[in-house]
């Protein structure tokens, strides 16, 4: 039995509390935030130290057992969630800011340092990082690199993987590399940036070098009530067109502003169908222009209850409405999908118009909340999983506005990565070509597939993780409340 | 040396047939294009044009071979541009190319360069089919991303047929402040406090020792109060230039660079820049230092030995890619990449159809 030999020689590699064995020890590590999918791992390793990591993936290796890495496991797309007989990693704890240089606007920082964590030692400075995943709180870099997410601010900032600039990484057979540097420029193939978003099947990142920006010094934000979504993306198109660069756009629908107002309360305009949120930052000069020419186009795009604000506690109060509109919709049905699509700016109102109308003739309520900026759709597929065939409906739509997306030009996910969630469905993204090379990739890398297996890639041999039978069951159903903070 | 022309198909085969191949656009960067012997050329310079570019969406695809100010000439129809700056652009450097060798120039220090802005790609593998990765949108976590893969790859992880990118909007107008702070340190020193803002420089240039040409852009009725700003917090006296366009033009296509030197770009940070240059100073070489000390462009002796330079960027733990003179090598320096490395070449080109990186 290849796992009780690998945990008697982990033994010698960590302590005996650090290595869980127990059940009630493993139980919360057996799911991340898509709760749907859930899988008790044979051992958990609490890893303190880079060493611990490659010690215990070169006996992994060694022992051929598969590994999960895992920081907060705030994935949404099952991106952590375990595999049958093998072992996760957790990497909690290597939370160190190695290093932060302010002159040269680079932080190196551990795997499972939080990530507004890196704000916050950054900002004594006057700098920050950009990448803003709504559960910034609690969610960890590795998982972000992992999975390259996004966030907020992405339109202007761009995605994680355009904020990481140098990598140490241990590759899944344990064999130690560096990848970049600490300069914006790489030379040669980026391979810091293709080992980014790669969902830990290329190995574990030991070291993080990160770019900083410098703190924006105005930051002026606009609520704007509409009659419809619809509308609301046509002021995004008609920002977009008058050439100003906003740092966020977001549009919610009436059933996510009812939900963000029923938890955090952030006072957005009563009784909208659709709320724009739009956000300029930068030079105060440039910040008081380019607002001035946003309130002209805002105006002639029909909206109502426009209010505007400079004031730091207000803007965390929006934001705060904003970033917890996934586990705010708990509030109004007991299980929910999220779903993570791409489209085409342009095609965002007919994109909203075929969500309404599938779920019109579903009969199952959704709620969006999106980047309309970067036209990341956040479909929340209402349902109430202890109804017969809800969950199988719900999953249903959920694939029917992901076949949208991509027939509209865009994109199975913008930043929650495939997972396990999602990964039926990159083939309908991608040709049979690019996935042959996509799993050339991955067998060049690690030919036994221990790293990560079944994410983004169908496992080639092993047997499917999902635990399906027990989805539809009380207890394991989509949770209405992910851990908490768990979001976009 | 032969030289395959033709569709993408064509293309495609003479992957296939072997027994080397290295794609060749404009040929702006010879070191990385020009076929050693035996090698066969593919001439992708016939794969022009702008397949689909709708400026309310902020992004474009265009064949690999279309010449970057085909591009930037379209874009600037619509008050759009593509940030990257791209080297020897006037020179007709391709899209294809200025990935290939990842080079952004002077003017995307502030938004960012070619890994900020290249969404998707399309390009032919060593086993001579068609790739897509990535995507036409902004935003995209589906699958590996091979658009990242292909930059810096200079011809040797594939053939690229097919590119997209964002764009943003252009500036309205720029201009420029010009100040020598005498000193290398004191240069590096302003660049580092101009770095933590509050100023968004379009471009931030070091001419060593101690001359920084800084780049503002924006709005033209609030240009000349942000300005004012700047040079306020210069301390130091500078020159305006207010009429800019020629001086970035001339620094993108690095014309200060000698005909008769190797044009290296070095991607190194502030803390590097006094070592480059002693190593420099050894053989009379010059740099100039772009993206706020981001990158080195160094124009290293045409009758020097690389090894020199490359021993340098060695100690320094720098790397740097070889961009004119002979193709004889490219990378120089401690590039990293190891065993993941040797792995994705592997499995990108498993008969080895390209030259090695």
């Amino acid at each position: 039995m290849p796992v009780a030999q690998l945990l008697e020689s982990l033994r010698t590699v960590v302590e005996p509390a650090r290595l869980l064995t127990q059940k009630a020890q493993i139980t919360p590590f057996e799911s991340d935030a898509l709760t749907a999918f859930r899988v008790r791992p044979e051992a958990v390793v609490l890893a303190e130290s880079q060493e611990e990591v490659i010690e215990t993936v070169r006996l992994c290796h060694r022992e051929k057992v598969p590994f999960v890495a895992r920081g907060s496991g705030t994935s949404l797309s099952g991106g952590s969630l375990p595999v049958e007989g093998g072992i996760v990693i957790a990497l909690n704890r290597l939370n160190r800011v190695l290093h932060l240089d302010p002159d040269r606007r680079i932080a190196v920082v551990e795997p499972g340092v939080i990530n507004n964590h890196v704000t916050k030692a950054a900002a004594q400075h006057g700098l920050f990082y950009a990448p803003d995943p709504s559960s910034q709180s609690v969610c960890s870099i590795g998982g972000n690199l992992a999975f390259n997410s996004g966030g907020a601010h992405c339109l202007k900032h761009g995605m994680t993987s355009n904020h990481v600039l140098g990598l140490k990484v241990v590759l899944p057979d344990g064999e130690v590399v560096t990848l970049g540097g600490e300069s914006t420029e790489p030379v040669g193939p980026d391979w810091a940036g293709m080992f980014c978003g790669s969902e830990g099947l290329f190995g574990i990142a030991l070291e993080v070098t990160l770019r900083l920006m410098p703190e924006a010094e105005a930051t002026h934000t606009v609520l704007a009530g509409y009659e419809s979504t619809q509308t609301a993306g046509d002021a995004v198109a008609q920002i977009v067109a008058s050439g100003l660069l906003p740092v966020a756009m977001e549009i919610m629908d009436a059933l996510a502003i009812e939900a963000a107002e029923a938890s955090v309360k952030p006072n957005y305009p009563k009784g909208v169908p659709a709320l724009l949120i739009v956000e300029l930052e930068g030079e105060r000069d440039v910040v008081d222009a380019d607002a001035a020419r946003l309130r002209e186009v805002i105006e002639a795009s029909g909206a109502r209850d426009v209010s505007v604000t400079e004031r730091a506690q207000d803007r965390a109060l929006i934001w705060k409405g904003r970033k917890s509109a996934f586990s705010a919709v708990g509030w109004l049905a007991p299980d929910y999908i999220v779903q993570d699509g791409v489209v085409p700016r342009t095609r965002l109102g007919e994109a909203l118009g075929e969500i309404d109308r599938m779920s019109t003739e579903a009969g199952i309520r959704v709620a969006n909340v999106f980047h309309a900026g970067d036209g990341n759709l956040h479909p929340l597929i209402l349902f109430d999983g202890r109804e017969d065939e809800a969950l199988h409906k719900a999953e249903t739509l959920a694939g029917e506005i992901l076949r949208l997306c991509v027939r509209l030009g865009g994109s199975i996910t913008g930043e929650h990565g495939v997972g396990v969630e999602k990964r039926s469905y990159l083939p309908i993204m991608f040709a049979e070509d690019d996935m042959a090379l996509m799993l050339r990739l991955r067998a060049a890398v690690d030919p036994e597939e221990l790293a990560n297996r079944g994410k983004m890639l169908e496992p080639s041999w092993s047997p499917e993780p999902r635990v399906g039978d027990e989805a539809a069951g009380p207890g394991t159903s989509p949770s209405a409340v992910p851990p908490a903070g768990a979001a976009v | 040396m032969s030289v395959a022309t033709g569709g993408v198909e064509a293309l495609q085969e003479a992957v296939r047939q072997g027994p080397l191949v290295l794609p060749h656009g404009a040929g702006t960067k010879p070191a990385l294009s020009t076929p050693p012997d035996g090698v066969i050329a593919l001439d992708v310079s016939g794969l022009t044009g702008i397949t689909e570019y709708d400026p309310a969406e902020l992004t474009f695809t265009a064949l690999a071979g279309t010449p970057v100010a085909q591009v930037s000439a379209a874009l600037e129809e619509h008050g759009q541009y593509l940030p990257i700056d791209a080297p020897f652009a006037a020179a007709g450097a391709t899209l294809g190319g200025v990935v290939a060798a990842g080079t952004s120039g002077p003017n995307a220090f502030r938004h960012g360069g070619v890994r900020d802005f290249l969404v998707g790609v399309r390009f032919i593998d060593g086993t001579g089919k068609l790739i897509t990765g990535g995507g036409k949108v902004v935003k995209n976590a589906a699958g590996f991303d091979l658009p990242k893969l292909m930059i810096g790859s200079a011809g040797r992880l594939g053939v690229l047929v097919q590119l997209s990118f964002k764009v943003f909007p252009r500036p309205e107008a720029t201009m420029t402040v010009s100040v020598d702070l005498g000193s290398l340190e004191a240069a590096l020193d302003v660049l580092a406090t101009l770095g933590r803002g509050p100023i968004d420089l379009d471009a931030a240039d070091l001419e060593p020792p101690g001359r920084l040409w800084l780049r503002l852009g924006g709005a033209r009725e609030i240009l000349a109060d942000r300005v004012a700003r700047l040079e306020a917090l210069l301390v130091t006296p500078g020159e305006r230039i207010e009429d800019d366009a020629e001086f970035w033009r001339d620094a993108a296509e690095l014309a200060w660079v000698p005909p008769d030197s190797r044009l290296v770009k070095v991607g190194l940070t502030a803390r590097h820049a006094a070592g480059l240059e002693s190593v420099l100073a050894r053989v009379g070489a010059q740099a100039r230092y772009s993206l706020g000390a981001n990158v080195a462009w160094v124009a290293w002796p045409g009758d020097r030995p690389l090894d020199d330079l490359d021993a340098g960027l060695r100690g320094l733990e720098i790397a740097g890619m070889v961009l004119t003179g002979p193709p004889d090598r490219i990378l120089i320096g401690s590039s990293g990449g190891g065993a993941f490395a040797t792995r994705v070449r592997a499995a990108i080109d498993p008969h080895s159809r390209f030259l090695e990186v």
